[in-house]
Parts: structure tokens; sequence; C-alpha cells
């Protein structure tokens, strides 16, 4: 997609084209639960971390699903692993894990 | 061989002769190898682990041999825990029969022998004269004159008999338990890999044999209530005494077989673990998963299976492969991909290793194999940080991320403070920075470090002299790794206890049956057993749970395994619920968020935290 550079603020819009299949299938497969997620936000309404700064698990999986990996790995940097997003996850989601499968399949370029 | 051996005696009449001129036969060869072999496989394996020890641990290590409390605590703990194995027979007292009498009397068979060889032949004690092998096959190589017999002599025959049918009785004990190992206390036991099969017949081997070598000998060389009969036997069935050849062949053999086979197998433990106390009395800690340290335990581990009993995952016979035994099994073969697996799924719960006979830190190897794999990532706490500093108050409370969870803790610890009239401030009401356990738990030090190096600053600053912790994962963190100055830190039960005990508050009895759990980073992670347990006393009846105290079972909401899936943590805490329910009690009480919470989610009867059980019944002024 082509940026003329008429906008103010940064594109906000999704390219499909840049969601990368292999490392997804690789994520899916060390923790599958990510699967189960319904983006319902409990994990960022429970956050510590997210009270100063911007943490998001629900935000940062949509940014992976949407190609955006970049920002989803900001999004978790903030992360103290403190586990409480596990323990109000209404699916279950091994969160903790995940948030580490996602630092290894992510940081690996 | 008879004449010779009578005209030995008319030169020197003494009580013992070596009846074999040059004192050697071939027979011993295949003992020599494999004694030759474990020296130096262990020499070589001790210049290895040191090598890999870091510079400040070397010093340590060097430092702690020169301390006499050090090294009467060395001595001590090497006479304990390697010999009479104190730990197995306060657990399962059958099992430490078995163990010690295998261990401590094959010492004492070598010990003995030494002393005899030491007594009657000295000569043979230096190196050129067979030192090496000699005190063991001592009744081979001499006649004893039986006119010239002493009283010494006779205690001697008797000693090593006693001995001996020691050792057997332990032997068969342990042939028994591969039958049928629940008689002996265990519901599972290892799987023994190939160099543990070849080393396990071989050491069970070994005894029998020396009973027949030294039976058919036992007219030379004298023997006591156990040989001297088979002796006579013997002859009866064989009529030439000169048939003991193959029995001391197939001895040495199996001796060789059995020290060949050592450094493959559990049986290494044998050697390595009087190491691993002396490093361990050094206060040496894990730090690299395999090399250093660590590989000392590795090598102690004696792979005896307490552990696959032990841990809470396998309540149900499930992932069993789990266990630490197997951890360590592959960590010795270096399979990475088992090892990670393992090292992820543990619970960290350290029953295994409160419970372990050897006393090795598996959950400490795994946390440093997880630090392998997770403490490169990348971390962002910059705005991480409380918006105000406290106001000055003697007490502060840190709630942790777990209690947020659990508003009814926080309450009923506000309502104890003010019944207790403490001036008091909750650090983290609305804003929580992680005590940084989670992190150094999941193997993210420098992340951790981070978070601790922040709370420490502000706690600091605050001026309190007491904090007050309601969750045990906090607790055990800012115990070991904060390092607080002139700060005195309390977990609330111990809290609760000091205020009930210097009568600040006042209670009333609730006609109930109460049972505690102990959450495993108090318990077993801190050691405070006593003072909730106090606590519970004054409200009501405390009744016991089947597993409690060290055995506790953990309740498997535990932040430490990264891997366990919801479905085989709910069959954990079904297991916990189940020994918890043994004394039929109408509350469950636990003094952790985390338990709290999970055993609430699955229990059939009330549970409550031990702060919400006070403030319900706390006599107001």
């Amino acid at each position: 997609m082509i940026e003329f550079g008429f906008g103010i603020s940064p594109s906000s819009r999704i390219n499909l084209d840049d969601f990368d299949k292999e490392k997804w299938n690789k994520l899916v497969q060390i923790e599958p639960e990510i699967l189960q997620c319904i983006s319902c936000g409990s994990c960022c309404a429970s956050c510590s971390g997210g009270v100063f700064q911007n943490v998001s698990l629900r935000s940062a999986i949509l940014n992976i699903r949407n190609g955006k990996t970049d920002s989803a790995m900001e999004l978790l940097k903030g992360c103290m692993l403190c586990g409480k997003c596990t323990m109000v996850c209404p699916r279950n989601i091994n969160t903790r894990n995940l948030i580490l499968s996602i630092y290894k399949t992510y940081s690996e370029k | 061989m008879k004449i010779l051996t009578s005209n030995i005696l008319q030169i020197s009449p003494s009580e013992v002769i070596d009846r074999i001129p040059d004192s050697y036969n071939n027979f011993v060869i295949p003992f020599v190898i494999g004694i030759t072999f474990i020296i130096l496989y262990l020499s070589i394996g001790l210049i290895r682990i040191i090598y890999h020890l870091e510079k400040e641990e070397r010093i340590t290590l060097l430092k702690s041999l020169f301390k006499p409390k050090i090294i009467i605590k060395n001595i001590k703990d090497i006479f304990n825990d390697c010999l009479i194995h104190t730990k197995i027979w306060k657990r399962k007292p059958l099992l430490g029969y078995m163990h010690s009498s295998i261990a401590f009397g094959w010492f004492l068979l070598i010990v003995l022998g030494h002393i005899e060889v030491a007594l009657f032949v000295p000569k043979h004690l230096s190196i050129s004269e067979g030192s090496l092998f000699y005190p063991i096959f001592y009744r081979f190589f001499v006649w004893v004159n039986p006119e010239h017999v002493t009283l010494r002599g006779y205690f001697f025959f008797f000693l090593m008999d006693f001995v001996l049918l020691y050792i057997l009785s332990g032997v068969a004990l342990a042939m028994f338990k591969r039958v049928r190992s629940l008689a002996l206390g265990m519901r599972h036991t290892t799987k023994p890999s190939l160099a543990d099969r070849f080393a396990l017949y071989s050491l069970w081997a070994i005894f029998p044999l020396r009973l027949l070598a030294e039976s058919f000998t036992a007219d030379l060389s004298g023997g006591s209530f156990l040989t001297i009969p088979m002796n006579y036997i013997f002859h009866n069935f064989f009529g030439n005494s000169l048939n003991f050849m193959p029995t001391w062949w197939l001895y040495s053999t199996c001796l060789g077989i059995f020290f060949l086979a050592m450094p493959f197998s559990r049986y290494m433990h044998i050697l390595t673990e009087p190491l691993l106390i002396v490093f361990r009395n050094a206060g040496l800690k894990v730090t690299k998963p395999r090399v250093g340290f660590a590989e000392a335990e590795i090598y102690a581990c004696s792979s005896c299976g307490l552990c696959i009993d032990a841990c809470p995952m396998n309540v149900k016979k499930k992932n069993l492969k789990f266990s630490s035994v197997y951890f360590i099994r592959f960590l010795r073969r270096h399979n990475t991909k088992k090892i990670n697996a393992i090292a992820n799924k543990c619970l960290l719960c350290g029953k295994c290793f409160a419970l372990c006979p050897v006393g090795i830190d598996s959950p400490s190897i795994r946390v440093a194999q997880r630090k392998t794999n997770h403490n490169k990532y990348e971390y962002n706490y910059n705005q991480i940080n409380y918006s105000s500093i406290p106001k000055q108050s003697k007490t502060l409370y840190f709630a942790g991320c777990m209690t947020q969870l659990t508003p009814v803790i926080l309450n009923s610890l506000e309502n104890i403070f003010k019944q207790a009239g403490e001036d008091y401030t909750i650090l983290d009401k609305d804003e929580v920075i992680c005590c940084g356990r989670p992190l150094m738990l999941s193997g993210r030090e420098e992340a951790a470090k981070e978070l601790i190096n922040k709370n420490k600053k502000i706690i600091q600053e605050s001026g309190c002299n007491k904090l007050i912790l309601s969750c045990p994962i906090c607790y055990k963190i800012f115990k070991e790794e904060y390092h607080l100055k002139n700060i005195e830190v309390l977990h609330y039960s111990q809290y609760i206890n000091s205020l009930l005990e210097n009568n600040i508050i006042q209670v009333k009895k609730e006609d109930k049956k109460i049972v505690y759990h102990d959450p495993c980073d108090l318990g077993r992670g801190s050691g405070i057993y006593e003072e909730p347990r106090n606590v519970l006393k004054s409200i009501g009846e405390l009744v016991k749970a089947d597993k409690e105290r060290e055995e506790n079972i953990c309740c498997g909401g535990s932040l430490g395994s990264l891997t366990l899936e919801q479905k085989d943590r709910n069959i954990i805490t079904e297991g916990a619920i189940s020994s918890l329910m043994a004394n039929h009690p109408d509350t469950i009480v636990t003094a952790c968020p985390l338990c709290y919470k999970t055993i609430r989610n699955n229990s059939p009867i009330d549970v409550e935290d031990l702060s919400e059980i006070i403030s319900r019944n706390i006599i107001k002024k």
C-alpha cells in the first residue's frame, strides 16, 4: 500500500500482507490457547502494569493477527508477568506462557 | 598349596600369614580395572566442576574448608546423609533400613577390611604391596593359623559375618522392593535406564558372591557363624576346597562391572553426595542449569524416585515423567527439548526439594534453566513508578498483585489494623508494582531486579520500620532478595499472631472444625508453619489434613508453572482438597490470596482467608 504523506497522524490502516503466517503457526504450536481468545479485555482490565503504561495482551493479540507485530511487542514490554490476567481470563488461557511465547516467536528476527 | 602353607608356618608361627606368596592372583584384574576407572573419572569430574565454578564461588568454597563450624557440619551431614540416611529413616523406616544397611554396611565392610589388614598384615597397606585390592580380597590372600587365633581375630571374623548379614538383609529388601515397592512405602519408583540395570544387578550380586567366596575359603582364612557352616556344606558337596576360584573371579568381575557402570548410572550418587554436601555447606547456589554446582547436584541424584510420589502433578498418576528425577536424568543426557518441557511445566512448589533425601534443589535448577531461555527478551518498565510516596507511618502494608484480586483480604486486614490501633499506610491501594517473584520464577531475572529496585527504593524512602505482606509469593522474595535495612518484614499471619499473643486484639471462638492449607511459598518456601496454626487455634478447633506442613500438596494455582494446562491444574486442586478434607472440617483456611482463589473455585465446603476469619471474629473495642 502506498503512503502519500498527507496524513497528520501515522496511518492505522491494517495491511494483512504483513501478517506472518509462518510465525503465527509457530506461536500456535507453542501455545495453542491463543486461539481461544475472545478479546474480552479482562486481561487489560486487571493488569497491574496497565495502570502505569500501555500494556495490553488483548490488543497485542489483535495486533499480531493484523500483522502489526512491532506494536504488539511494544504493548507487552511492560508486562510484569504477575499472573492476574491468567486468574481472570474467562477462557482459561495460560496468559503468562502466551506472553513468553510471543516474546520468543517475535523477538527472533 | 597345603604343603606350601605348612612350610611358611614353620618359619613364622603368627596368627595370619600370606597364603599366596606374591600376594597377587589374576582374578583381581576386573576389580582393579573398575576401581582405577572410577578414580580417574571422579578426579576428572571434580576438576571439571571446580573449573566451571565462578571465581567468587571457588573462594567461598576454599574458605569454608577452613572454618571449624562448617567442617563439623560437613562431617555430621556426611555421616547422617550418606551413611545412616536419617532423612529416609524419619519418613519411611523400612526404606531407611534398606538403604542404610547397604550403604553403611558396605562402608563398614571396607573399613573393617582395612583395619584387619592394618592389624594383621600391615605391610599390605602400601600401594606397592597391593593396597588397591588386598584389603578387599583379604580373605583370599591370607591363611589363618587355627591354633594361634586370638580373641581379636575371632571378633573380626564375627564382625565381618555380621555386617555381611546386615547388608544381605538390605539387598533382600531391595530385591523385594523391585517387585512390590508399595510395601516399602513407595507408590512409584523410577524406571531404571540400561546403565542403571547393569549397576543394579551387579550390585545385587556383589554381596551374595562375597558370601559364597568367603565361605569357600572359611576353613583357610577364618570365618564365623555364616561362613563356617556354609564352608562345611560346600566341602560336602564339592569335595575339594580349591573349587573356590570361580566364585572369587565372579565376585571381582561383579565389582568391576559395578564400578565401570557407575558413572553412567544412578549409583554415582554414592561418591558425589559428599561433594554436594561440602558445596552446599559452603553456601554455593545454583546459577547455571548444567555446569558447576548444578552438575554436582545432578550427579548426586540417586534416582530413588521419592520425588515422583511427592510431586503434586502425579496425584492422578498423570505426568509421572515431569518429576525431578526424570528432569535430572534428561539434564545428565543433555536432552534439551525434554529439559525445557519439564522445566517449564513444574509448579515450583518445592515439595521434591523438601522431601529429597539427598537435598537436591531441583526447583532452582529449573529456574536456572528457564533463565537461559527467557532472560534475553526486552522489557520496558520506564513509566512504572508510584505516583506518590506514601505518608510517613510506622507500618507499611504491601498488598501485592494477587491481593488486588481478592479485596476481601485487603478489607479484612484494614479492619484488623484499625482494631489494633495500628498507624498504617497501604502502599499499593490503586497502583501496584509487582514484587518481581513471578518474573524471577519465569527466569526473567534482569527484569525482576529492576522491579525489586523500584519497590525497594520507595519502601526505604517511606521511613517505615515494619512491612506487612499478605501474599506469600511476595513474602519470599522480600525476605530473600530485597535486603531491606532496619525494616522488619512480616507475613500477616505472623503479624496477627503477635497481635493475639500480646493481647492487642481479642477474638471470639467459633464452634467450627478448621483445616489449614499451607501455601507453598509460606510453608516450604519460608518455613512459616506455626504462626497461622496458632492464630487458628484461637478461633476454632484445628484439625489435621492428610498431608500437611512440608508434605502439603500445592493448590495447583502456583505461578511457578508456565505451561501446565488448566485441566491439569484442576486435578491438582482436587488432590489438594481431598487431602484437606481427610478429617471432615467445616472450613478450609489458607493464608495466600492465590491459594484462596484456587481452592475456592473447586471446594465443596467454605474457604476463608486467615485475615477474613479473624476480622469476622474480632471483638470490637
